[in-house]
């Protein structure tokens, strides 16, 4: 932070080592959009393409908040798809709810968004009461199970709205509702006939919130706070941080951006199944931070496109596909901890850098 | 300066590829399908040589839990496309793409089906994800005709009113609400097969809750008297002596199975060994039980089921494709699933036939013309015979069958 300090407050470095990843990870992320945005415009984007938009930047909000709890906090979360289902639940009902009262489609999608988000991260937090005060693996444990649970708990939830108010039952459908009433939630199949509001724009909107969140989080105190906790937790607490609250600051923040994205996921389609936000879909998105390298940022939007593109690519292999999606998860794995081509990256990145920083300085 | 260029050169360079490799993944839908169409399947290899043919389109489970049936629809699917191209005449051309029972890659394949050029679809084979791409052929007005998405949601827009019908999305199959009415009316019109009925159902499954909760409300209505509701899931789906157990001291004299083969193999094994023998009772679901590997099919003797399509019927028809599936897919014989795929690639012909539909239409065109003929035409196919209201849902009789002597025989 002492580039920070000697270039003085109002000019931050943006090629400085610290906030290199910062800056990549924004302009990636712009520069994506307005990309994509001028070939949807041109028709040039396919419909496969379009309809991958929205859920595209769905799961790197999600794994941008978990990589925020696994790369940086170094806690293992194995629940990241039952706080989406937290969040997407929620926001289907709310904007269910309101479609009627409020037909400003925007206006609903950001109301339904911070509620999902909220709701995910109170559920956060009151996981996290109890097991951040533990040393050890028992957030992978209870998220897991706190991921199976929430499967099962929405799956067995019957919730009607009609002009008499909110109906409500558990496990068998007693809901009686009027003509013209609505289930939010029917138990197994989910929610149906939601209106689709969710936008690109909005979900690259998302994106650069999650990581303006981020990444003011890691470089502010309580950010060093959460990585001394994860790099030596007895010197942390001996400089008198408190280990458990720290943790909870990050594993909460991370709940509730899963929260909004799968708020923002569940708005896009019209119909939502419990089931889809099962374990495989919570370890899909911690592969998406692993490979994208624990705790960067920009590696997890890569790694999160290529890994959501990658199987719809692979289409015209027909049943080979998922074999070569798996043989390609395991070339990534093996060749990104290659020590030569390791180096090779290294010296590609050095080199685009100092043209960078020599671009910087002709412009200046 | 000259090594600055070179950096540059590459870097446009890569930008151009990346471009290149975008747009040439996207710019399909305009292009000739001539070089799409080599990766539809065998079916499309027949269609090309004849030049115009009709793209079908349909997506299903090819992979994970539900892959048994995706295969089965895209298979009966592919041998109808290869019958009615034999034949000359109109000529069809079949995509089917992998959804894996999830409506995010259901709305994913919508958009490599469109992008390929598809006039008419297949729709979804399974519910949920049938329901989240409705909308969009709706909103690109594609005709579909689901062979087995029985849900409610697949075809109206508000299913919980059963009001405001997408009109352009067809099933072939029964609707789950229709195969629970049917039961209920079963029973209330065979009072010597029992009194006490006890139902069995798996309530994270759209099938077998959206049955159940349609017999529970008719059983009602008819004065029926359920003595015990079990449930079960994915999780517990491999013992079933507690809910056995409750339904034999409730003294329920008929079992109500409106569940999947699979499962139901397990009841009547367990029902079997406890020495509890009340007559057990499924759906269309049960069909493929005869057949399933490793069962005794001793201990299905006297079950019944509401079933729109028997393997072991001996009409030509029926015949010829239980023969040329068993052939295709190593002795299986076909489930409903795949009767019902290959009648709908059989109406879609036959409704463009009569409406005179050619390849080079649009596909918008295509669909004004075939929801027309859909719903003023009877269709006679593998499943019997099938009219259409404007809705979309199908009207048939369901058929009642016994298993006797391990074969179906009618039971009306």
């Amino acid at each position: 932070m002492r580039t920070e300090n000697t270039t003085g407050k109002t000019a931050i470095s943006l090629f400085d080592a610290a906030h290199r990843g910062r800056t990549a990870s924004f302009a990636l992320v712009i520069l994506l959009y307005a990309v994509l945005r001028a070939m949807q415009a041109g028709g040039g984007l396919s419909s496969l393409f379009t309809s991958l938009l929205v859920p595209v930047t769905c799961y790197i909000v999600a794994a941008i908040g978990l990589n925020l709890n696994v790369g940086v906090s170094g806690e293992l979360n194995l629940g990241q798809a039952g706080f989406m289902s937290v969040g997407a639940f929620t926001a289907v009902c709310v904007s269910g709810r309101l479609a009627a009262t409020l037909p400003v489609p925007a206006l609903r999608l950001v109301i339904a968004i911070i509620l999902g988000a909220a709701a995910a991260a109170l559920f956060g937090f009151l996981i996290g009461i109890p097991v951040l005060k533990l040393q050890g693996d028992y957030l992978a444990i209870v998220t897991l199970a706190f991921g199976q649970i929430i499967k099962s708990l929405i799956t067995n939830m019957y919730l009607g709205f009609d002009a008499n108010g909110f109906q409500f039952s558990f496990v068998e459908n007693k809901c009686k509702l009027e003509p013209g009433g609505k289930m939010l939630l029917n138990g197994p199949m989910g929610a149906t006939g939601t209106e689709r509001i969710a936008t690109f724009t909005a979900g690259t909107v998302l994106i650069i919130a999650a990581l303006f969140i981020v990444y003011n989080l890691i470089y502010s105190k309580s950010g060093r706070a959460i990585m001394a906790a994860r790099d030596n937790r007895i010197a942390a607490e001996l400089t008198g941080i408190n280990i458990s609250s720290t943790k909870m600051l990050s594993f909460v923040v991370s709940a509730g951006l899963a929260g909004s994205a799968g708020a923002l996921y569940g708005l896009n389609y019209s119909t939502l199944v419990p089931n889809k936000f099962d374990f495989n879909t919570s370890i899909l998105i911690l592969v998406y931070v692993v490979l994208g390298g624990l705790g960067n940022m920009t590696g997890t939007i890569i790694s999160t496109i290529v890994l959501v593109l990658l199987p719809e690519l692979l289409r015209s292999l027909q049943d080979y596909r998922m074999l070569i999606y798996a043989v390609v998860l395991i070339m990534i794995m093996l060749l990104t901890n290659n020590e030569k081509v390791k180096t090779f990256f290294k010296t590609v990145r050095s080199r685009f850098v100092k043209t960078a920083a020599a671009g910087g300085k002709e412009a200046a | 300066m000259k090594n600055g260029f070179v950096k540059k050169a590459l870097a446009v360079l890569t930008a151009a590829v990346m471009t290149a490799a975008l747009t040439a993944c996207g710019g399909a839908a305009p292009a000739p399908a001539a070089q799409t169409s080599a990766e539809a399947g065998p079916a499309a290899e027949a269609a090309e040589s004849a030049g115009g043919a009709i793209k079908i389109g349909g997506s299903g489970p090819l992979t994970g839990g539900a892959a048994v049936y995706g295969q089965a629809v895209k298979l009966a699917a592919e041998i109808a496309v290869e019958e009615i191209n034999a034949k000359g005449g109109l000529q069809f051309e079949l995509n089917f793409q992998d959804d894996a029972h999830d409506p995010e890659k259901a709305v994913t394949s919508y958009g490599v089906l469109k992008d390929w050029g598809m006039q008419v679809s297949l729709a979804t084979v399974t519910s949920a994800p049938g329901a989240a791409v409705s909308q969009m052929y709706k909103d690109d007005n594609i005709f579909g005709i689901t062979p087995s998405g029985s849900s409610l949601a697949v075809i109206y827009q508000d299913p919980d009113n059963a009001a405001n019908p997408y009109g352009n999305v067809f099933q072939m199959c029964f609707t789950d609400p229709n195969q629970g009415v049917a039961s209920a009316d079963y029973f209330a019109g065979h009072p010597d097969l029992g009194s006490k009925i006890a139902v069995i159902y798996k309530n994270d499954d759209n099938y077998s809750s959206g049955i159940f909760a349609k017999f529970k409300a008719q059983a009602e209505t008819n004065g029926l008297e359920i003595v015990y509701e079990g449930t079960f899931d994915d999780s517990n789906a491999s013992d079933f002596s507690v809910q056995l157990t409750k339904a034999q001291a409730a003294e329920a004299d008929i079992v109500y199975l409106p569940i999947y083969y699979d499962p139901a193999s397990l009841i009547l094994t367990q029902a079997n060994q406890m020495g509890y023998a009340p007559t057990f009772f499924g759906t269309d679901g049960m069909d493929g039980i005869l057949t399933l590997e490793g069962f005794d099919t001793s201990f299905a003797e006297g079950v019944y089921l509401l079933t729109p399509f028997s393997a072991d019927a001996d009409d030509d028809l029926t015949k010829n494709f239980v023969e040329s599936y068993k052939a295709r897919k190593g002795g299986e014989v076909p489930n409903q699933f795949a009767a019902d795929a290959y009648d709908c690639v059989y109406a879609i012909a036959q409704a463009c036939e009569a409406a005179g539909v050619t390849a080079d239409m649009s596909a918008s065109d295509i669909c004004d013309a075939l929801v027309k003929q859909f719903t003023s035409m009877t269709f006679a196919g593998l499943t019997g015979q099938s009219t259409w209201a404007e809705s979309g849902e199908v009207s048939k009789s369901p058929k009642a069958v016994v298993i006797k002597d391990g074969v179906y025989v009618s039971a009306d």
